[in-house]
């Protein structure tokens, strides 16, 4: 087993970052116009990276699949952004953000990685409102602030219930006024459908251009890869429809190390699925926590009545008793998890037993209809639009769903993987949220990274290493781009009776029993032949129509061809470790109250998966050293 | 309460590619959920088309939850469908009668060339905004967040203009094809703020001059892009834009 080399600074955890930012060494400017850096994807972490590179004077190529920069997936974000910035002067500090994110991880995340996110929080909310991102205010001008799920102090700024929307924005600001000035290219309706290597280093990438069907070849002396997480391995998820793991997978299959892909983030508060033909959940923002109260009827006999005819002596507020310091406000996956019990219990409530109320009665009452319609006036909205109901009148109904992936490609401390000059931000790494991500906490992730890390970062591999000759016409750019040529031919021949949307929902099913929010060995190995079988379907026959051309299930197809590869792994990484902490739950592995028991012993490490064509995959292993926590038990009772 | 399962038929526009003439295409979907959103059902019917050999019917859609702007089509002549407020993947069944023969088309536009089906090119709204949509900032140390205070009520109204999703419905609904709510919007959010008055009236000249220059025509306070807005920005962002570029008549550059 090779040791992986986390590159984490020496000294005091207060001064690594800053140690290395003086460490790091410059490129001198006149440099820098000749040196080009692709960034694929243009979520926060992207356009965030690409605009700040091409204003240190980069020549940046920035790729996406929508139609435009200002279309990923990060623009759904509702509820917040955390920082450190401690306004409501509630004790808040780095050290605190700090100590809540590792915590809320699980004690599954580098310790260095995670300070330095808290540290550089702070420089996010200056950035973004220098920029104009129009955060919620109070009467006196300043920023407002709230609580967020899993925290006790308040530090989530926000913008109505739309902050990733106007953060995203703000970055793609900054994206286009560099395409402006020249040193940024934009490259939207492109899918990366592979990584080039050249000497063992990153050089460039294929892409297909979704609007023509052309394969296109680019390079470039470093990739920054922001191509977010793999939640669409579940097909049901929060995830909007065209997010996928394709670009990460290929990068994956070049070399790059998958790490901890059992990590999954089941969100508490989501609109229960309705039926068969949806291929999207909505989530609701948990920042409905902070006011709403969830219960279950106490009986089964009364799941099926109208909820107001159940007598308040009648309903189990269940979070509140089970955790009576936290009460509603307990983790993702403490709700989560919660939940499915007592839907598993038959507690859960019509029409599908799947959902537990989520009730603003109280707070109404409390507060005034106006008060609640002022913080939550637009989620109240969505909801009364897709569901009919009216959220003032009648408790909401909710049910957990995939939302957000912590897993991802490996990544030292300066995010680069173990390919030299591949660089991984934002969700689609795994560095940062350890076995569970805190709430507000993926758009400070995204940006951090963004902003403020790869565009110093870059600089010293660009710096430092030697980087091989080679232009698009290199052999290697020519090997990839046909390799990349017959896996779509493939598809478009291979002519089955099922389609690719009834082979990926299978998957959907399997991933949702076997690898959700409780594990257990023999469903884990009933769920890697399931997977096994099904890919096999799929490449035995599944039925694409059209051409080469502008063809969405064409490409739906490549993405659905990579998920049933990560699946597998996602059930061999789940089966291997053999305790529960944050999202992954095994249920061979619980206190007697039935809540997460880690095995810091034998499992305090990351596990970092290399591809392993045709064979099974090789494990790696991170030591996680803790210099300055000590890995205690969760506890939110 | 949940209505009865219904019949729909959706005349639907088709168009192989940029040079294809075009033209309507009919189905009939039977047992549809009124539950279901107006994008489900064109899934069901791809589903369908696929299984036969057909060419699904391509449209943009992403998140699916209104915030991301990419889906977006003329419904019964109205973008985005005959719900308030509301973008097309967030229309649901149950606004239409049963036995409802429902008209969908692309948006129509010299600025949106269509590329397949309901799908169009929006790259020239990018355009508008590289032309001054930002404030000029770079990323580094700033001054404390909190070291510029902002009324509440200003910070909210610059939020409603912030609040476009850049989808083209505006375009789509304007007799004209402006992109004026578009561009205005953006304009009024920054030139409201503290961060983005600096450079408001150069912004209003670049972004205008790009809209023209993007092929979309003037505006003349129809209105109509106002009430197609799925974000229900107010038309008065277009007034504002207005007095920005006067301004910037007055200004040299
Ligand atoms: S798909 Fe995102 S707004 Fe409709």
């Amino acid at each position: 087993m090779s040791k992986l080399d986390s590159r984490v600074p020496e000294g005091p955890l207060q001064e690594k970052w800053v140690n290395r930012l003086h460490e790091i060494k410059l490129v001198a400017p006149n440099n820098k116009k000749g040196i080009s850096v692709i960034v694929v994807g243009t979520g926060l972490a992207g356009a965030s990276a690409a605009a700040s590179l091409g204003e240190m004077g980069y020549k940046v190529k920035a790729f996406c699949i929508q139609d435009s920069p200002r279309r990923a997936h990060s623009i759904a974000a509702q509820g917040g952004i955390n920082a450190a910035k401690n306004y409501p002067n509630d004790g808040d500090s780095v050290w605190r953000l700090f100590y809540d994110t590792i915590k809320g991880g699980d004690f599954r995340s580098r310790e260095a990685n995670v300070y330095r996110l808290a540290q550089v929080s702070n420089n996010i909310i200056d950035q973004a409102v220098a920029q104009g991102v129009p955060f919620a205010r109070e009467y006196g001008g300043e920023l407002a602030n709230r609580s967020f799920g899993g925290a006790q102090v308040s530090r989530t700024f926000y913008a109505r219930g739309q902050t990733g929307q106007q953060l995203l924005l703000g970055a793609y600001q900054a994206l286009m006024r560099q395409a402006d000035e020249g040193s940024v290219e934009i490259l939207p309706r492109r899918e990366m459908l592979d990584l080039v290597l050249v000497d063992g280093k990153a050089r460039g990438i294929i892409v297909r251009n979704l609007k023509t069907g052309d394969l296109e070849r680019h390079e470039a002396e470093a990739v920054v890869l922001c191509t977010g997480g793999y939640g669409r391995t579940y097909f049901l998820s929060t995830n909007a429809f065209n997010s996928n793991a394709t670009a990460a997978w290929r990068c994956h299959r070049r070399g790059a190390y998958f790490a901890n892909p059992c990590y999954v983030q089941i969100h508490p508060t989501c609109i229960p699925q309705k039926g068969d033909y949806q291929s999207k959940l909505t989530l609701m923002s948990e920042s409905l926590r902070n006011d709403g109260r969830v219960w279950v009827p106490k009986k089964k006999e009364d799941a099926k009545k109208d909820p107001k005819d159940i007598a308040e002596s009648e309903r189990d507020y269940y979070l509140e008793r089970k955790y009576p310091s936290f009460g509603n406000l307990v983790p993702r996956d403490v709700a989560s998890r919660n939940a499915k019990y007592v839907c598993d219990e038959g507690r859960g409530v019509p029409p599908t037993g799947r959902a537990v109320y989520l009730d603003f009665a109280d707070a109404i009452d409390e507060q005034g209809e106006d008060t609640i319609r002022d913080k939550y006036g637009n989620l109240f909205h969505m909801y009364h639009k897709i569901t009919d109901e009216d959220p003032y009148k009648v408790p909401m109904r909710i049910y957990p769903a995939v939302h957000y992936t912590m897993g991802g490609l490996w990544v030292d401390y300066e995010l680069m993987s173990n390919i030299p000059g591949l660089f991984v931000a934002g969700e689609a790494n795994f560095s940062d949220h350890g076995a569970n991500r805190l709430g507000a906490s993926a758009l400070m992730q995204g940006l951090a990274d963004g902003y403020f890390v790869v565009p110093y970062t870059i600089g010293n591999y660009l710096a430092n290493y030697d980087i091989p000759e080679a232009t698009t016409e290199h052999d290697a750019f020519a090997a990839a781009e046909n390799e990349v040529e017959e896996g779509v031919k493939k598809l478009l021949k291979s002519d089955g009776k099922r389609t690719v949307i009834d082979i990926y929902k299978d998957l959907g099913d399997v991933m949702y029993d076997e690898v959700g929010m409780s594990r257990t060995k023999e469903g884990l190995a009933k769920a890697r032949e399931k997977i096994v079988a099904l890919r096999e379907e799929f490449h035995a026959g599944v039925k694409v129509s059209g051409d080469d051309g502008f063809n969405k299930m064409l490409e739906v197809a490549g993405r659905v061809a990579d998920f049933l590869e990560l699946a597998e792994l996602m059930a061999v990484d789940a089966s291997e470790r053999e305790e529960s902490c944050g999202g992954h739950f095994r249920e061979e592995y619980q206190t007697d109250e039935g809540e997460a028991l880690r095995d810091d012993e034998n499992f305090s490490h990351v596990a970092a998966w290399e591809y392993n064509k045709g064979g099974d995959p090789v494990k790696h292993k991170e030591e996680l050293v803790f210099e300055n926590v000590t890995p205690s038990t969760r506890s939110y009772k | 309460m949940a209505q009865e399962s219904m019949t729909v038929h959706l005349k639907v526009w088709r168009q192989s590619g940029p040079e294809d003439e075009g033209e309507f295409r009919t189905y009939t979907q039977e047992d549809v959920n009124p539950d279901m959103s107006f994008l489900e059902l064109l899934d069901v019917i791809n589903e369908d088309l696929i299984k036969s050999g057909e060419d699904p019917i391509e449209f943009d859609s992403d998140c699916r939850e209104g915030i991301c702007g990419t889906c977006g089509c003329v419904v019964n002549g109205q973008a985005h469908g005959p719900e308030r407020g509301t973008t097309v993947c967030q229309l649901h069944m149950r606004v239409f009668r049963h036995g409802e023969t429902i008209v969908v088309e692309p948006w129509r536009a010299d600025g949106f060339p269509v590329i397949k089906d309901l799908v169009v090119d929006r790259t020239a709204l990018d355009r508008i905004i590289a032309a001054g949509g930002y404030v000029s900032v770079k990323t580094g140390p700033k001054p404390d967040a909190n070291s510029l205070k902002i009324p509440k009520p200003r910070a909210d109204a610059a939020f409603d203009a912030a609040a476009c999703i850049g989808c083209g419905a505006c375009v789509a609904a304007c007799p004209n094809a402006s992109a004026s709510l578009f561009t205005g919007a953006k304009i009024s959010h920054l030139a409201m703020l503290p961060q983005g008055k600096a450079e408001s009236t150069r912004r209003a000249k670049r972004m205008v001059e790009q809209m023209d220059e993007e092929g979309f025509g003037a505006c003349s306070n129809i209105g109509e892009c106002e009430a197609a807005c799925p974000k229900e920005i107010s038309i008065d962002v277009i007034a504002r834009m207005r007095r920005e570029y006067l301004k910037s008549m007055f200004t040299s550059h």
